[in-house]
């Protein structure tokens, strides 16, 4: 299985977008008013954008967008989308962990912005790809 | 403020029939930029064995957020949803969600531990059709930040 890093910009324009799509309008992630007030560093991408991100990498890896059997993940440390063009960008790696059954494959994932980890115990079971 | 232990094991009733759309489906994939022809082309999920466009992973979080307002929401609990981070996410699948679904929630409180001023709350969400076939359990912990 080729587990090549995937990596994806996040711009403010896709939150927004996300937000409309996901119906998760919390406004820290779109006003950098109210995140600053709430402590935050500036507005943040939604945790299930991050996660729904690492999933594409996921679904890429597997082969087929409906291969994935369980996924889990825990947020530690918000992903902080500056209000100009390029935005941010994360980092997604996988490591094969074992085969806890026949016929799947455990990866264990890793996202990381800015050279840090922005996700803990983020694990999937995929059907292996023939 | 601490959350009440005793809701543990709590279930709440079966929430209204959630459908699923064709479009939604296709405005989630285009959001999170996702292009591959079974989200959006009814042809390609068909090749795939399913009956219509297949909804990416993350897709049941968007039904079960709603759902889980019967919670949140409960005046018992009497969560300060100002102070709420998501904690953890976890999906089991037994097959994708796709368009044409109806999708009934039903929520329970599976774990709540009081610690160091916060909480911390992991419900779990079995989603199935309105004909009682089950597609995806969801586990969501959030945490209550304590105040100060």
């Amino acid at each position: 299985m080729d587990l090549s890093p995937r990596t994806f910009r996040i711009t403010r324009a896709d939150l927004v977008r996300y937000a409309g799509a996901s119906g998760d309008f919390n406004p820290i992630h779109w006003s950098d008013r109210f995140a600053t007030k709430v402590g935050l560093p500036g507005v943040i991408a939604h945790g299930m954008f991050t996660m729904a991100l690492v999933g594409r990498a996921v679904t890429d890896w597997a082969g087929s967008p409906d291969a994935v059997v369980e996924y889990g993940v825990r947020f530690t440390r918000p992903v902080v989308v500056p209000d100009d063009d390029e935005g941010t960008e994360i980092e997604v790696r996988a490591a094969v962990r074992g085969e806890p059954e026949d016929g799947l494959t455990r990866l264990d994932l890793t996202a990381t912005c800015h050279g840090e980890k922005v996700l803990a115990q983020a694990r999937a079971v995929i059907r292996t790809p023939a | 403020m601490s959350l009440d232990p005793s809701f543990v094991g709590r279930s709440y009733p079966p929430t209204p029939p959630y459908q699923v759309g064709r479009e939604k489906i296709r405005e989630f994939a285009t959001a999170i930029g996702a292009v591959e022809p079974a989200y959006h082309d009814p042809d390609a999920a068909r090749a795939l064995g399913h009956a219509d466009v297949v909804a990416p992973p993350t897709y049941p979080f968007t039904i079960t957020m709603a759902a889980s307002r019967q919670i949140v929401e409960d005046p018992e609990l009497g969560i300060d949803y100002s102070r709420v981070v998501h904690g953890d996410q976890r999906f089991r699948y037994t097959r994708p969600v796709v368009a044409g679904d109806e999708l009934v929630c039903v929520n329970t409180v599976e774990e709540i531990v009081n610690r160091a001023g916060n909480s911390f709350m992991t419900t779990r969400t079995e989603v199935n059709t309105t004909a009682g076939e089950p597609v995806v359990t969801v586990w969501t912990k959030l945490v209550v930040r304590g105040e100060g």
